[in-house]
């Protein structure tokens, strides 16, 4: 348990964290990606200031650098633009889903009548697809980037409150919340301080992986044409609109899709380190 | 092992209710009238009332949740809005390159996955491991439609070994559609493939450090044989699992194959369905799709029985 003896384990998990080269190489990618996506366009790399019909579908080279999309956008600047919105809705959603998955899997783990219910509603949601109960959802609400935010995050709070209460129910019967008890804690102080933050780190394992699944997810919904507002670029939007010109300007397709693929790939080596780095017991298993 | 089995039922029964509660609370919620999404902004309101009756949408909620619940359980899922025709019938005639695109591309994921897990686990450590295991997070991590869109363009269009979309027209035979998966059922594989490569190579990892293992070697046993007989056949449940948790996967991965290659299976069928708002058909999807999630994974577990005899409920 990482977080019991935090006097030892604090050095350790960072060492243990920047051991693989994978992982820092992968962090280092995801940061620069970040930093791209928000800095660039404010320092002047954008879409604006070209729409222009003589440079539409101009390969990439030396003066756009990835090409110009069919209305003779730089797609470089509208790819940043575009990965504001992508990697926003993923952080939203791990974040959202996170929150509503710790309240209903403290409360199943904690409260024994509240287990069988909330466990079998847990059961039955997991059993839609992910894509399958998104798309349903953002039909029903409508596709703004809240609904899909909002949609995806009912889609994945599940898998956290699940891993949740089955850190709770272990927790729940170890001698110091036994003691804390003995002592008159009160029981919501109990869930925070004795319960929650013990299981900080398969949360944060988890959220990382939502947040990856999240994006993936997103690309797939823009990509059906079910998304977001199609006014708001996102990666996943850009390859629908370039699937016209397939077979004419393939890049249209291929950088917003690259760009989804790095994102996902190096959040779930991060993801896998985190895994590793705070709990050493599962590192054989990657 | 009896009371096992009625408890994994009693358990599914109560899962397939609960989906098809939050089934019929998701359509309720849904902006509109469903008798005047039905009819269209041309209807009067007398005609509104009127359908409202027959479908019963007048009477108290719990009413039409009971009848909603009870017909679903007699196979009865509603009428199309857009088709006008059963639910269960749009999704029957839909079924087809469904179903063989999921199995389809689950030979291919397990084909891919299997022998690279078990190779990968015996060597571990190795260059190969590692790369195996970055190929597979990198298989998970590219879109599945830009997998597809590279094969149709590059395979399909350009060198035109494969058809690049469609499922072969009116009329066409077996194996002229079958022909038509062989490119979905590879993009939908590869996605599919990383998850049962992982799951195989920890499972192998696992077995192979086992007592049994370590005796069969020191009895002389050749390489070969330890492997495949002794590792391989424990590693047979991890693997089963795996199975039927793919099987969400298969079918979110499904919807979005089958758009990118215009096949007209149940994946498409939805989607056309959300940009209709056809909500009987999302609802009858949604249902048939978790009925059947639970049911795979119920298998699953029961096939573990016939595979370790050591399981004992």
């Amino acid at each position: 348990m990482a977080a019991a003896s935090p006097a030892i384990a604090a050095p350790s998990f960072r060492k243990l964290l920047f051991q693989r080269p994978a992982v820092v190489v992968a962090l280092v990618v995801f940061v620069l990606i970040v930093a791209a996506c928000f800095l660039l366009p404010t320092l002047g790399v954008t879409e604006i200031g070209g729409m222009s019909v003589r440079k539409r579908l101009t390969p990439p080279g030396a003066e756009y650098w990835l090409g110009a999309d069919a209305f003779g956008r730089d797609l470089l600047g509208r790819l940043l633009v575009a990965g504001q919105t992508s990697l926003g809705i993923g952080l939203g959603v791990a974040v959202i889903s996170s929150a509503v998955g710790i309240v209903i899997g403290l409360a199943a783990g904690f409260f024994r009548r509240l287990d069988t219910p909330l466990s079998r509603l847990i059961d039955a949601m997991m059993a839609f697809p992910d894509i399958l109960l998104a798309l349903s959802l953002v039909a029903i609400f409508g596709g703004t980037m809240v609904n899909v935010i909002l949609a995806l995050s009912v889609v994945y709070a599940p898998r956290i409150a699940r891993i949740v209460r089955a850190s709770t129910l272990v927790i729940r019967e170890l001698p110091y919340v036994e003691a804390a008890r003995a002592l008159g804690t009160r029981t919501p102080r109990i869930m925070v301080t004795h319960v929650l933050r013990n299981i900080m780190s398969p949360i944060l394992v988890q959220a990382t992986f939502i947040f990856a699944y999240a994006m993936l997810a997103e690309a797939g919904l823009s990509f059906l044409g079910v998304g977001v507002d199609p006014r708001i670029p996102t990666w996943g939007i850009m390859v629908n609109e370039g699937r016209r010109y397939i077979d004419t300007a393939f890049f249209l397709i291929l950088f917003p899709g690259a760009a989804i693929a790095l994102s996902v790939l190096s959040l779930q080596i991060v993801g896998d380190g985190l895994r590793d780095a705070l709990d050493p017991r599962l590192a054989k298993e990657t | 092992m009896s009371r096992y089995l009625l408890r994994r039922l009693i358990g599914m029964v109560v899962v397939i209710f609960l989906v098809l509660t939050i089934a019929f609370v998701l359509v309720r919620l849904a902006p509109g009238d469903p008798a005047s999404l039905l009819l269209g902004p041309d209807a009067t309101p007398d005609e509104v009332v009127a359908l409202r009756r027959r479908l019963g949408l007048d009477q108290p909620i719990l009413v039409q949740y009971a009848t909603f619940v009870g017909n679903a359980l007699q196979g009865n899922l509603g009428e199309s809005l857009f088709f006008n025709q059963p639910v269960t019938q749009v999704l029957a005639s839909r079924a087809e390159p469904t179903a063989f695109l999921a199995l389809f591309s689950l030979l291919v994921a397990l084909v891919i996955a299997t022998p690279i897990g078990i190779w990968a686990a015996y060597r571990r450590g190795s260059v190969l491991d590692q790369g195996s295991i970055t190929t597979a997070m990198l298989a998970a991590s590219v879109p599945s439609f830009l997998t597809g869109l590279i094969f149709q363009r590059y395979l399909a269009t350009d060198l035109g070994w494969f058809p690049a979309s469609g499922y072969g027209g009116a009329g066409a035979g077996f194996g002229t559609r079958m022909w038509h998966l062989v490119l979905p059922s590879i993009t939908l594989g590869i996605t599919n493939s990383a998850l049962i490569l992982r799951f195989t190579r920890a499972s192998m990892l696992d077995i192979l450090g086992e007592d049994y293992v370590r005796t069969a070697r020191a009895k002389g046993m050749t390489e070969r044989r330890v492997v495949l007989r002794h590792a391989l056949k424990n590693a047979g449940i991890p693997i089963i699992t795996v199975i039927g948790l793919t099987f969400a996967l298969l079918v979110s991965g499904a919807v979005v194959t089958e758009r990118v290659f215009n096949l007209p299976g149940m994946g498409n069928l939805v989607v056309n369905a959300v940009l209709r708002r056809d909500y009987p058909v999302i609802q009858g999807t949604l249902i048939v799709v978790a009925g059947l999630y639970v049911l795979v994974n119920l298998l699953t577990d029961l096939l573990y029985l016939v595979v370790d005899k050591r399981v004992k409920y």
